[in-house]
């Protein structure tokens, strides 16, 4: 498992999102509540670009008339179909069990620790200074 | 949302087949984008009075839709004009990145297809078809333009399809599919005789509001609702037309039906012609069954496509309809438009391919579509 660096704190504003690539693979990067999380960037459905997706709060009905808004801005709804994902899971709402965007493990470091390696960061310039946003994949 | 935006390689043209998108959604920023195609008088009553339809909130839709504008979210231009005004975006995000070689426009908004005053219908019918030809299809020659009309008044109809049908721009003909009357009707038939005198195909998506309810079973309380009538209307809308007798009386009259679903329209041929005999007397201007005015007059549009719980149903729903039926469709730039890679959840060999993506649109629109 290798981390990448992808992101320095304060680049992505709250409730916003970044399209970065990892291993060639691209990687839709949101900041929600200071907290970081990263999404294939492919909907597993037809391909939308999640990183363009709606960050929405999840709505439950226990019954008719009766509405439960929780986790603000922790759904992703992408930006084609409209189809709903766990931002910390990647498991689709409606069909958790045979749908999922793949969810990476996102982590920060002080750029003082990044500077002792062994973390890629070939196209991404580490300062000491600031905090930096980092993505696990094999 | 700040974002970056997902480059996607264009398809090199030798290494793929051809493809034809039958619903593409220009917008106008603002009803002032029609201006140069009015005259002084409409514009002024635009200005001051407005539009009027068979609804509350002329300005609105009468249901609110998924997302905002009804669009995609990855398709609003930089300077935040709606979805479909940009037309170098729509090069570069659909016609460029999904190798369309043909692309028919379908303008919903600006919209006079339903409006209630006559003459302004026409006016702005009439606008919207020439701000089709001068800001998109003289200077992006893959897409093609649709003559809107306003259908009520058959005569003013006929007029804007003489008109326009010299101009090798436009490819079919549109009305609106929720009419006063059901478009079987024999008020209506002039127009269909002008479009199929002049080779044109009626072009027939989903649109307008004539006060009633979409489904027929009562005002739907949500859009999710509302979606799901629009099938139900389309069906309502291609019985009317078989049973009052038009594709008897039109034989090469060519109605394409757009982003109306197509899952029924096998059921619905069984349907009518397993009562062909015991009601054949009702209509005796029927001279075939009613399927095979269906098969011979019809044809569906991809989008939005039907999934099935077990995508190889599709197979036999498209092998039921008839492969040469049916023509893929994008819906660009709406939020539930399908794309040319992803849409088909079924492998396709290259002839159903061929057929579906271009050759059906091709036979249907003929030199239309040059």
């Amino acid at each position: 498992m290798t981390r990448h660096i992808v992101a320095a704190v304060g680049e992505i504003p709250e409730n916003g999102s970044k399209l970065v690539k990892v291993k060639g693979r691209p990687v839709a990067l949101f900041h929600v509540d200071g907290s970081y999380f990263a999404i294939s960037n492919v909907c597993p459905h037809e391909g939308g670009s999640l990183c363009h997706g709606k960050l929405v709060g999840l709505v439950q009905s226990s019954e008719p008339g009766v509405y439960e808004h929780s986790r603000p801005n922790e759904m992703l709804q992408c930006p084609w179909h409209g189809w709903e994902f766990d931002i910390r899971t990647g498991q689709s709402w409606c069909d958790p069990d045979s749908i999922k965007a793949r969810a990476y493990v996102v982590s920060v470091e002080d750029g003082a620790e990044l500077a002792k390696g062994p973390f890629v960061a070939e196209t991404f310039p580490v300062s000491v200074e600031n905090q930096y946003v980092l993505i696990e994949m094999k | 949302m700040s974002t970056s935006t997902l480059v996607r390689a264009a398809t090199p043209p030798a290494a793929r087949l051809r493809l034809v998108d039958c619903d593409i959604h220009p917008t106008v920023r603002s009803m002032k984008d029609l201006h140069p195609f009015l005259s002084a008088q409409w514009r002024e009553h635009l200005d001051s009075f407005g539009q009027r339809f068979r609804q509350a909130f002329g300005g609105a839709t009468a249901y609110p839709k998924a997302t905002p504008a009804l669009a995609r979210r990855d398709s609003w231009p930089a300077d935040g004009s709606p979805p479909g005004s940009d037309l170098e975006m729509m090069q570069r995000q659909h016609l460029d990145a999904n190798g369309i070689d043909r692309g028919m426009l379908f303008p919903l908004f600006p919209r006079a297809l339903d409006e209630r005053n006559i003459d302004c219908a026409h006016a702005v019918c009439a606008a919207i078809n020439d701000w089709q030809v001068a800001e998109w299809t003289s200077k992006e020659p893959r897409l093609k333009a649709t003559i809107t009309v306003m259908a009520e008044d058959a005569d003013g109809a006929v007029a804007e399809i003489e008109r326009c049908a010299k101009n090798p721009a436009f490819a079919q003909v549109a009305l609106v599919t929720r009419p006063i009357e059901p478009l079987g009707r024999k008020r209506y038939w002039r127009i269909y005789e002008a479009a199929a005198y002049h080779g044109l195909p009626l072009g027939l998506h989903n649109s307008g509001n004539n006060g009633h309810a979409v489904t027929g079973g009562g005002a739907p309380s949500f859009y999710f609702e509302e979606h799901q009538g629009v099938a139900l209307s389309m069906q309502a809308m291609a019985t009317s037309f078989v049973l009052e007798g038009v594709p008897q009386r039109i034989p090469d009259l060519k109605i394409v039906i757009v982003e109306g679903g197509f899952g029924w329209a096998a059921p619905l041929g069984w349907r009518m012609d397993s009562f062909f005999d015991r009601f054949r007397g009702e209509v005796p201007h029927l001279k075939m069954k009613p399927s095979e005015y269906l098969r011979r007059n019809f044809w569906w549009t991809t989008q939005p496509m039907e999934e099935p719980e077990q995508p190889e149903h599709l197979r036999a729903m498209i092998d039921w309809m008839g492969w040469d039926r049916i023509v893929f469709a994008s819906d660009y730039p709406h939020w539930d438009s399908d794309d040319p890679r992803f849409a088909f959840k079924i492998r396709l060999n290259d002839q159903e391919r061929q057929n579906i993506f271009a050759g059906n649109a091709e036979a249907i629109y003929g030199e239309r579509l040059a």
